[in-house]
């Protein structure tokens, strides 16, 4: 059967190529590229006519879990989207909310997971390249990166070769393309030995009326495709198909990791903002997961139109590719662009001048098909509708397990002394100060950071485009959630939000990356079924719509699933940075108090996990009176009254008030008696956990103003806390010890 | 007083260096294919990846015709400051004594840290490069110390990358190039941590009077 519109645009015959295989082979092909038979079934009715090996290829991809979230998608429909200050929502590149004086602000968080399990350098490089490209595809410029990142306990070899590589990884990109990275977090749990997690949050900002959708549109315009030239970097699964059409014995087209090229990205990044600020563009969208697939297909299906690519028009690195690698390449830096034809002179001219490489390689047409051609020969038709929004949805078959799944180590006897038990804490490496990761990211280019990691909870940028700032928070603690998904869940949405209070900031918008095990085993749909929901009452509870996101699925070693981890990234705005509170003690003397709807528990805790405790549930977080607090401390903190503002979160509050302490070299004088009234043990109030704590410091006129609890003073050179039976004193230089070992421990292991 | 702040591909921090410039003056771009410098009175070469530090860092950028117009305005006597990636090129180009090499631990290091200048004074400044190692021959470095050419060193004990004798920053025999390994045009604001870095700004615009 002849496609319908194959002889539209371009002028070849409409003899396409035939399929590589029949029969038997061609259910294994396709297979080995995770179609199942069902989905084969669809494609072929859809196009009513058996694929051949390019239009397998491009529908195994786009129909994969990682671009079609067909596991995910109907769960994601949960979440609140909308929002007055919400410029661009999901769907596009990235997300983007309103700051004032007609700019916005972009912002979107992205796993690179496997590729950085197998190869942690390059892996997080190109995770940080991919995500920056999102930000400047819709028209901002990038400002602020923050990473996330899940290893397995440092006692692994493993886990500190993943480490080392993935923050090296992570400040060779950010560092040479000129974007401070200005926080994050790292979490070593055992359920991430064998599949690491490395999620990269970039913000960005833009002029509204600069920015750009994704939506190809304009019949008879030119698609470029700008930047570095296509090689074989990536070509996943679709090498079944190129070793099929191998003779025995030849050389292996081996697929590759990715490499990235901050330089390249530099280049075009800069090209890419001078075309748009130009408005030489009508959209733009970045090459990623399933390259100039996905990129030429989602352009045209956002769009409603249809889109000719021509492969023999693309630059290749190796000449003898096939027009399916060229359609699969996941070669980075690149960006696939639509041009007015009587500008594309003009864009070529301004490629040329940053260095970068561009040709057009297409047209939009108004067929509403996907064809792709090698000169003169159709190698591929398909319609946009059955390509890109074709694949199936599928309803979870979630099913809670009996108690708790993961293991239990006990590296810490429960007799052990309050002081040996504060100190194990703070070199827990999840507790301890990651200054070793964070000094070797540039934390200052670009003249905006206000706040330096660990200096305050949330990284706070200045914005003098609006006269204002925001700050922004990275969290996600994948324990509690496997403890309980949907309380979990929301302490990480939270934990971002009482960040945002101690800055002074007010929430504008949230994204997320899901990263979950297999969610065709009923356990990992349980957890991501709960913890969607979580996410979504949580959000929905604070008007924090969710503008963007991303789902990394089939997360899981030989032991089974990774902590179901949701990772959250707020970003918020506040009127003047000066005035966001430190988070560490700022003079002896100043009172000491907690506020907040704060009931630790032991549940879930880094207590709990060294002890070998750990165990399924966790006390469920009252959200409103989590907000109303936040309220409260964001209104202190704005007034500039308050000396610091830090949160009580790993470790309990011991940790947070050795970690206020030792930030600034002044010790504290703390009881915990009125924490007692609140029915916890003296170990509860601690090293207990939960959401809405926050230990404020300053006059003591204004924290009782406040309706805090006052707890005690600032002062001394050690950490004091009355706690009846558990009372300990440790001096600061020793606390500190313990904080700050990380370093001594990796640089040990690596010297 | 106006300043020039060139801009290679792969700079990250002219814009920067252009806004530091320009609380001491006027401050515009130069791009690395101009000769001409625009009669400007001072240049920045300003820190960043140049040509993507491919081969060696600053190896490719001194190869540039702005450049070739810096070393000529550099040997006419006009004022020239390069900033960490600025500094490497500087060398680069022979237009100061010395090499950077990787920092001491291998890895990349961004930290404030304090610098003592050559009169005593001290400034807290970022330090951020991977390679800020100072590096010049034993009987060299006797000279340039002798020749009073050591601009900057890094306060005791917060020497980041291994230098030699603690140097930070050196000058040119002539003394009007300038190139330091931290950044004082991130230390012009308050805001962002320190203000002393102006004064790096204020010295160079002041050896001009």
């Amino acid at each position: 059967m002849t496609p319908a519109g194959a002889d539209a645009g371009l002028d070849g015959g409409p003899s396409l190529t035939p399929p590589p295989f029949t029969g038997a082979e061609q259910a294994a092909a396709y297979k080995e590229l995770g179609l199942t038979d069902a989905e084969y079934e669809l494609i072929c009715e859809k196009l009513g006519r058996e694929p051949n090996g390019v239009e397998l290829a491009m529908f195994s991809l786009l129909w994969s879990e990682h671009c079609a979230y067909k596991h995910s998608r109907k769960l994601l429909g949960r979440l609140p989207t909308k929002g007055e200050r919400v410029v661009m929502g999901p769907g596009e590149n990235a997300g983007a909310v309103d700051i004032g004086e007609g700019y916005a602000i972009a912002f979107k968080v992205e796993s690179h997971n496997h590729p950085s399990a197998v190869e942690p350098f390059q892996g997080a490089a190109t995770g940080v390249g991919g995500i920056l490209r999102d930000v400047f595809a819709i028209g901002a410029r990038p400002i602020a990166m923050l990473d996330s990142l899940r290893f397995g306990e440092l006692d692994s070899e493993r886990s500190r070769f993943l480490l080392d590589g993935a923050v090296r990884g992570i400040g060779h990109y950010g560092n040479s393309i000129g974007v401070p990275t200005v926080g994050g977090e790292i979490y070593f749990e055992e359920p991430y030995e064998h599949n690491c997690l490395v999620n990269a949050m970039c913000v960005g900002i833009a002029k509204q009326e600069d920015m750009v959708r994704a939506a190809a549109a304009g019949v008879g315009n030119a698609v470029v495709l700008m930047g570095a030239s296509t090689g074989r970097d990536g070509i996943g699964g679709a090498s079944v198909l190129a070793s099929a059409e191998l003779g025995d014995g030849d050389e292996a087209k081996r697929p590759t990791v990715q490499i990235g090229d901050p330089f390249e990205e530099s280049k075009l990044l800069e090209c890419c903002l001078e075309l748009l600020g130009k408005g030489l563009l009508v959209s733009l969208q970045d090459l990623g997961a399933a390259g100039l697939t996905s990129s030429a297909g989602e352009m045209a299906s956002a769009g409603g139109v249809g889109i000719d690519i021509d492969v023999a028009r693309v630059p290749l690195r190796e000449a003898d590719m096939e027009p399916f690698e060229i359609m699969v390449s996941e070669s980075q830096e690149r960006m696939l662009a639509v041009v007015e034809p009587a500008k594309v002179a003009e864009v070529l001219a301004l490629c040329e001048k940053w260095q970068t490489g561009a040709a057009e390689v297409g047209a939009i047409t108004d067929n509403a098909h996907v064809r792709v051609l090698d000169g003169e020969e159709v190698v591929g038709d398909m319609p946009v509708e059955a390509l890109v929004d074709g694949c199936p949805l599928y309803d979870l078959s979630p099913a809670e397990p009996q108690g708790w799944i993961y293991g239990n180590r006990t590296t810490l006897a429960t007799d052990t002394a309050a002081e040996e038990t504060l100190l194990a804490l703070l070199g827990s490496p999840s507790v301890a100060s990651k200054r070793w990761a964070f000094e070797q990211y540039d934390s200052v280019v670009g003249s905006r950071t206000a706040r330096r990691p660990e200096t305050a909870d949330a990284a706070v940028l200045a914005i003098p485009e609006a006269e204002n700032a925001i700050a922004i928070s990275i969290d996600g603690n994948g324990r509690r959630v496997a403890c309980d998904p949907y309380a979990g869940t929301i302490e990480a949405v939270l934990e971002c939000a009482q960040n945002l209070a101690c800055a002074g900031a007010s929430p504008l918008g949230l994204t997320n990356c899901l990263n979950f095990g297999n969610p065709e085993k009923p356990t990992p749909a349980w957890q991501l079924d709960r913890a969607v929901q979580g996410l979504a009452d949580a959000c929905e509870a604070l008007q924090v719509p969710v503008v963007g996101g991303n789902v990394s699925l089939y997360n899981e070693g030989p032991e089974g699933p990774i902590y179901p981890t949701p990772v959250v990234g707020m970003v918020g705005e506040l009127p003047d940075p000066a005035n966001a509170a430190p988070s560490v003690f700022a003079r002896e003397g100043d009172a000491i108090a907690l506020l907040g709807p704060f009931e630790p528990s032991l549940a879930g805790s880094e207590l709990a996990k060294l002890r070998g405790e750990l165990d399924a549930g966790l006390p469920q977080p009252d959200i409103a009176t989590v907000a109303a607090a936040c309220t409260t401390v964001r209104e202190a903190v704005r007034s500039g009254k308050l000396s610091s503002a830090h949160d009580v979160s790993d470790g309990g509050l011991a940790c947070a008030l050795a970690e206020s302490a030792i930030g600034t070299g002044i010790g504290c004088r703390v009881d915990v008696q009125p924490l007692r009234s609140r029915g916890c043990s003296p170990e509860e109030a601690l090293f207990g956990e939960g959401s809405g704590g926050f230990i404020l410091s300053g006059e003591r006129a204004v924290l009782e103003s406040l309706g805090a609890t006052l707890i005690g003073e600032v002062g001394g050179n050690a950490i004091e806390i009355a706690a009846g039976d558990r009372s300990l004193s440790v001096e600061l230089a020793v606390a500190e010890s313990s904080w700050r070992s990380l370093g001594e421990l990796l640089d040990g292991a690596y010297r | 007083m106006v300043w020039g702040v060139l801009q290679f591909p792969g700079s990250c921090d002219e814009r920067d260096a252009l806004h530091a410039c320009g609380l001491t003056g006027e401050a515009r771009l130069i791009w690395h294919e101009e000769r001409d410098l625009g009669g400007v009175d001072a240049i920045v070469v300003p820190g960043g990846f140049s040509y993507g530090d491919y081969l060696r860092a600053g190896a490719i950028a001194r190869f540039s015709p702005a450049m070739e117009a810096v070393a000529e305005f550099a040997a006419a006597g006009g004022p020239v400051l390069g900033i960490c990636n600025g500094f490497q090129v500087l060398c680069e180009a022979d237009l100061l004594p010395g090499a950077l090499l990787l920092n001491e631990n291998l890895r990349f290091v961004c930290r404030q840290v304090d610098l003592i200048d050559a009169e005593g004074g001290r400034l807290s400044i970022p330090a951020k490069h991977g390679e800020g190692r100072y590096w010049v021959p034993e009987k060299m470095l006797d000279a340039i110390e002798a020749n009073g050419q050591i601009a900057f060193r890094y306060a005791p004990g917060q020497n980041p990358n291994g230098s030699a004798r603690d140097i930070a920053g050196v000058r040119n025999e002539a003394g009007n190039v300038l190139g330091l390994m931290p950044h004082p045009e991130h230390a012009v604001d308050a805001m962002t941590g320190s203000t002393d870095g102006l004064q790096v700004f204020e010295a160079v615009a002041g050896s001009l009077v």
